[in-house]
């Protein structure tokens, strides 16, 4: 089983730690991952949001990259996977648009054909290799420990168009939580926006409604976060120190991304999944859950 | 902050002539903008939208009235059009299957053609434009990644990036001073 991996610009440059263990938990699983050398940003809302023309032409040249050798596209941020997603739908269904992108994309040689799906890692987890293959590899579950699932916004909607799980009440990654070990623990406004796209556009109205998730988490008891978008990681984990000082408010809830929470029940050492790299400290949940005693 | 934002708000009764009838089908002409003529003014959106939780004056519905109305100037120069956070929810959740986030993509369409850029979404265009990405690489974090095993951060083709955006307005549209 192969796919076409789609970084991104956030993960290489921003959460090396998390490429680093969906690559890890992929090649446990045999499944081979193609790196797209030359793959650009995938066109995020800001592009969006300037001019659409641009962002279907960025977008499809990076669709087209995977064309080229034939892959599916695996992304493993939340952002791409919906702007990818979103693309490939429109230029499928939308002639005249698909016409005006290849005419850009024909200046460098390209074009748009339609030939290739974009499947984000968590279905390939559910779809390819499935919860049993899963369970079978996990050797240190993390027992018991109480987990604040979130799915994001940009995993699940709009649901025309993005067909992973249901979007008001989503189950799969809670079940992949669960496989580890672990309680996903049920916290309002669970599939509420962290707030991460209005950085910089409103930090106040950003820190606000990233407070709303580590306090409602915070409420329900749970140790730490599961991701599974880098935008939200960084929205939770960095964005924790500067929601402490601003609210004067003392929580400590690491992050980890879910390949990372994976990647700890399949056995693997917390320094070589670089978890040292995050903001919050994880040292309490390792010596409690992984090291046990 | 309230007070900071340009919201759709007017103080004195509006003329016939600050209303532009087509401003409708403007924006139902842009990709995404087709379902504005289906709201009805529930209000769904705005019950529904995290933003509207944590800032009074942004509310969804409104910017949907205001450019069914044709509003166009108020719409397109107001603030609250760039404080979507395109979490998608209000598209979700709308009965008359407005797909309210494509639909606010369309307005600022428009609001960039004629000027109105909000200045962060300016800086993140022109550095994309530049460099090909959101993220600068450096060595700091070329070093980080070896350490980790990885290789190095993955570099874009420049030159075919920057054909495709030559072969589009978006240069054009980000020299726009933005704001006007």
């Amino acid at each position: 089983m192969s796919y076409a991996l789609f970084l991104g610009c956030f993960i290489p440059t921003r959460a090396p730690s998390y490429e680093l263990s969906v690559r890890l938990m992929m090649r446990a699983f045999d499944v081979n991952l193609i790196d797209l050398t030359e793959a650009t940003c995938c066109a995020p809302i800001p592009i969006e949001s300037l001019d659409y023309t641009t962002s279907l032409a960025i977008a499809a040249y990076n669709l087209c990259l995977a064309e080229e050798v034939g892959l599916d596209l695996m992304p493993m941020c939340n952002g791409c996977y919906q702007v990818l997603s979103k693309t490939n739908t429109i230029l499928r269904t939308r002639k005249d648009l698909k016409t005006k992108t290849n005419e850009i994309l024909g200046k460098v040689g390209k074009e748009y054909k339609g030939t290739i799906n974009v499947k984000d890692y968590l279905q390939v987890l559910c779809d390819d290799i499935g919860f049993k293959n899963i369970k079978n590899k996990i050797v240190k579950p993390l027992k018991d420990l109480k987990v604040a699932v979130f799915y994001g916004c940009h995993l699940l909607k709009p649901s025309s168009i993005l067909t992973f799980d249901d979007p008001e009440d989503p189950h799969l990654l809670d079940e992949l939580v669960e496989l580890t070990g672990a309680v996903s623990v049920p916290y309002m406004y669970k599939t509420k926006c962290c707030g991460s796209p209005l950085k910089s556009v409103s930090d106040e109205l950003a820190n606000k409604l990233a407070r709303d998730k580590l306090f409602n988490a915070h409420q329900a008891k749970a140790e730490c976060f599961v991701t599974v978008c880098p935008s939200c990681f960084l929205q939770l984990d960095l964005g924790q120190l500067v929601i402490r000082r601003k609210f004067k408010e003392s929580y400590d809830l690491p992050v980890l991304h879910y390949p990372e929470l994976l990647a700890l029940a399949m056995g693997m050492d917390s320094k070589e999944i670089g978890l040292n790299t995050h903001r919050i400290r994880t040292d309490n949940i390792i010596k409690k859950y992984v090291d046990l005693e | 902050m309230s007070q900071k934002i340009r919201s759709l708000s007017v103080n004195e009764p509006l003329k016939s002539t600050q209303l532009d009838p087509k401003f409708k089908y403007e924006v139902a002409k842009e990709p995404g903008g087709e379902g504005l003529g289906y709201c009805f003014q529930c209000g769904k959106c705005t019950a529904t939208c995290p933003i509207r939780r944590v800032e009074s004056i942004y509310k969804p519905r409104q910017i949907l009235r205001a450019a069914l109305l044709g509003l166009r100037e108020i719409v397109l120069s107001s603030d609250v059009i760039w404080l979507c956070a395109t979490c998608f929810s209000c598209t979700e959740r709308c009965p008359q299957g407005v797909k309210l986030a494509d639909v606010m993509r369309a307005i600022r369409n428009i609001a960039v053609r004629e000027g109105y850029i909000h200045p962060f979404f300016q800086a993140q265009g022109k550095m994309i434009s530049e460099i090909g990405r959101i993220f600068e690489d450096d060595e700091f974090i070329n070093e980080q990644r070896a350490d980790l095993g990885l290789p190095p951060v993955p570099i874009v083709n420049l030159e075919e990036f920057k054909k495709i955006l030559d072969s589009t307005k978006i240069k054009e549209l980000l020299a726009s001073k933005g704001s006007k």
